[in-house]
């Protein structure tokens, strides 16, 4: 499986190198872009990466693989990441984990067997104040409770 | 107790994120003001002013400001930190949700003042619905003229780029945030000489948190004396204080510094969910020493006094825990946090945080031993002061406040291992 940036995201990238010193500062975006265009980050893009922005395939490797949000192995069409720190563990994680865990059938760290749910718990999302907090895909939805989570999972469905 | 509007005057405006209605509230009305002066006097008067970096170590901003060299020989840059990935902290997600036109001006004004032609916005890649918010209102300011070739017809190049992070929470930490910047893994850099200004691609760089810098507007338009009215002498201003875990309203309120801490969380939060007492507050983000309902009582929101309760005033995130809180549990839930946070480049750290990690959960299955509860306090001492980066010794002043305040409670577990 080769990879390719489409024409558009290669002219994002072209945009972007005239915003820094060094077209190394690409690294994150053009992952990010990738990740966009493929729903996770293959060997393959890796290498276009380095190619595109004059760094080493195995050095674009390392920085993939030190941040948490880049998927090297496929996820669910939805990612739901519940927030496991202290203040959303305070405020009740472990009863909305364990209801997310019976509605959807998997635990957390699984994806469900027809592709569209993964479940992982994250640390915290910087909204403490809205306690418990989750993510799917971009969008945090926060104050959560059971009724709550029934009726995202019900427009997900 | 009243509230003080410094950085969150617009915050309960309808729209107040667009351009039209930010303007329509004075949005950039300090650029002018900024522009009919120097560079070296708009330092002047941050400095005067008294203001500290709100990210977490309250450094005085304006000496940072002045640290950075001014020759016109080579580039520096401004890199606006919103990481904002503390435990307790949500602070600067309302500014950029809410105010995102105050961050682009208090960038203006502040690169201006250091000769910065390039100016960058790190944020946590998990903040993307508060990204796109931002991204909108930097368009609206390069299509009104405010920002791009020129800064409202000054002749003044500023371009502002968002530059997103993709899940580190030591990211936050400047020196590594510039190696992120950089296209590298995110580890901090060992800093034998000075820790500033830091270095972006071998250029001078400023790190400043995002409310630091919103901070700037009020101050230059309305001088140093108007923003020292507010705090006490050694932390003049306010900040945006945040409240979490077990209160009946938790959020982000903006006071003076100097308040009662007791007071404010009964005041703002409205006191402690469900009727339960209060047991324990960790005063600013989870990596500041946690304080017994004792010192909470007799505690005021500053550098000062939380500093000599051998604590920190931090990012100013309170996480508020009642009486029915296992601090056994709390402190294991925080050291996952750290085990799976450290960057990993020293030993210390690394192992260290495991090791803990690792004796807390023995501790809560109840096969604890009694040599356990100071093997913590050891472990603990390793990570003191042996590291590249201060995120070691935080976790090892974490782990001391809880078994030291707490201890009673460390060793019922032990009991019930017997
Ligand atoms: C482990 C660690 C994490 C940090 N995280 C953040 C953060 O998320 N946001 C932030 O503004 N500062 C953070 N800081 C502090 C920064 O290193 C830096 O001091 C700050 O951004 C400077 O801005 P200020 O002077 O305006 O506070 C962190 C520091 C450490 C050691
Ligand atoms: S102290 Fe921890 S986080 Fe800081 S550089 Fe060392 S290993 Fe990394
Ligand atoms: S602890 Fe869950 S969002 Fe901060």
């Amino acid at each position: 499986m080769s990879f390719a940036f489409t024409n558009e995201n290669l002219e994002q990238i072209e945009a972007l190198k005239k915003r820094y010193p060094s077209p190394k500062a690409l690294s994150l975006p053009c992952l990010w872009i990738a990740q966009y265009q493929e729903g996770m980050i293959s060997l393959d893009a890796i290498e276009a990466i380095g190619t595109l922005i004059d760094t080493p395939s195995m050095e674009i490797y390392r920085v993939a693989t030190f941040y948490t949000m880049f998927n090297l192995e496929p996820v669910g069409t939805y990612h739901i990441q519940l927030c496991k720190t202290l203040s959303c563990a305070l405020c009740g994680k472990a009863e909305i984990l364990e209801h997310l865990q019976t509605k959807l059938g998997i635990a957390a760290g699984e994806s469900s067997a027809d592709g569209r749910y993964t479940l992982t718990q994250v640390e915290c999302l910087g909204s403490c104040g809205t306690a418990p907090v989750m993510q799917i895909n971009d969008r945090y939805y926060e104050n959560l409770d059971r009724k709550k989570i029934d009726s995202i999972l019900e427009v997900l469905k | 107790m009243k509230s003080c509007k410094i950085v969150s005057r617009k915050f309960d405006i309808e729209q107040s994120h667009t351009l039209n209605i930010a303007r329509e509230h004075g949005a950039y009305n300090a650029v002018e003001s900024a522009f009919s002066l120097d560079g070296e006097a708009i330092i002047e008067i941050i400095k005067t002013s008294g203001l500290r970096g709100k990210g977490g170590g309250g450094a005085p901003a304006g000496k940072k400001l002045s640290l950075i060299p001014r020759d016109g020989k080579r580039p520096s840059y401004l890199v606006v930190n919103a990481d904002e990935s503390e435990p307790g902290t949500f602070k600067d997600r309302q500014i950029i949700a809410k105010d995102p036109h105050l961050l682009i001006e208090g960038m203006i004004i502040t690169s201006y003042a250091i000769g910065a032609h390039d100016a960058y916005i790190y944020i946590r890649g998990e903040y993307y619905q508060f990204q796109k918010i931002l991204q909108e209102a930097i368009d609206e300011a390069y299509a009104a003229g405010i920002i791009g070739e020129k800064v409202m017809e000054h002749d003044y190049r500023l371009d502002i780029t968002v530059h997103r992070g993709a899940g580190a929470y030591i990211c936050g930490e400047k020196s590594a945030l510039l190696e992120s910047m950089e296209g590298k893994r995110g580890h901090p850099r060992l800093k034998p000489h000075q820790p500033e200004p830091e270095w972006y691609f071998g250029n001078p760089t400023l790190v400043s948190n995002v409310e630091t810098i919103a901070s700037v507007p009020f101050i230059v338009k309305n001088g140093a004396d108007a923003y020292r009215q507010y705090g006490t002498k050694s932390s003049p201003g306010s900040l945006l204080f945040g409240l979490s875990g077990h209160v009946n309203r938790p959020g982000i309120y903006e006071v003076e510094f100097g308040v009662s801490m007791f007071e404010y969380i009964e005041h703002f939060g409205g006191g402690i969910k469900n009727g339960k007492k209060l047991k324990a507050v960790i005063p600013g983000g989870a990596s500041t020493p946690v304080l017994t309902v004792e010192e909470a009582m007799c505690a005021n929101l500053d550098y000062e006094t939380l500093r000599a309760m051998g604590s920190s005033l931090g990012t100013g995130g309170m996480i508020v825990m009642d009486e029915d809180t296992c601090m056994v549990s709390a402190l294991k839930n925080l050291l996952e946090f750290y085990h799976h946070e450290s960057c990993g480049q020293c030993t210390p750290c690394r192992e260290g945080t495991g090791w803990v990690d690792g004796i807390l959960a023995t501790l809560l299955e109840g096969k604890g031993r009694q040599e356990d509860i100071d093997r913590l306090l050891d472990v603990s001492g390793t990570m003191n002061g042996t590291t590249i980066c201060v995120f070691a010794p935080a976790v090892s002043g974490v782990i001391d406040a809880f078994v030291q305040k707490f201890r009673g409670e460390f060793e019922a577990y032990l009991k019930e291992a017997r």
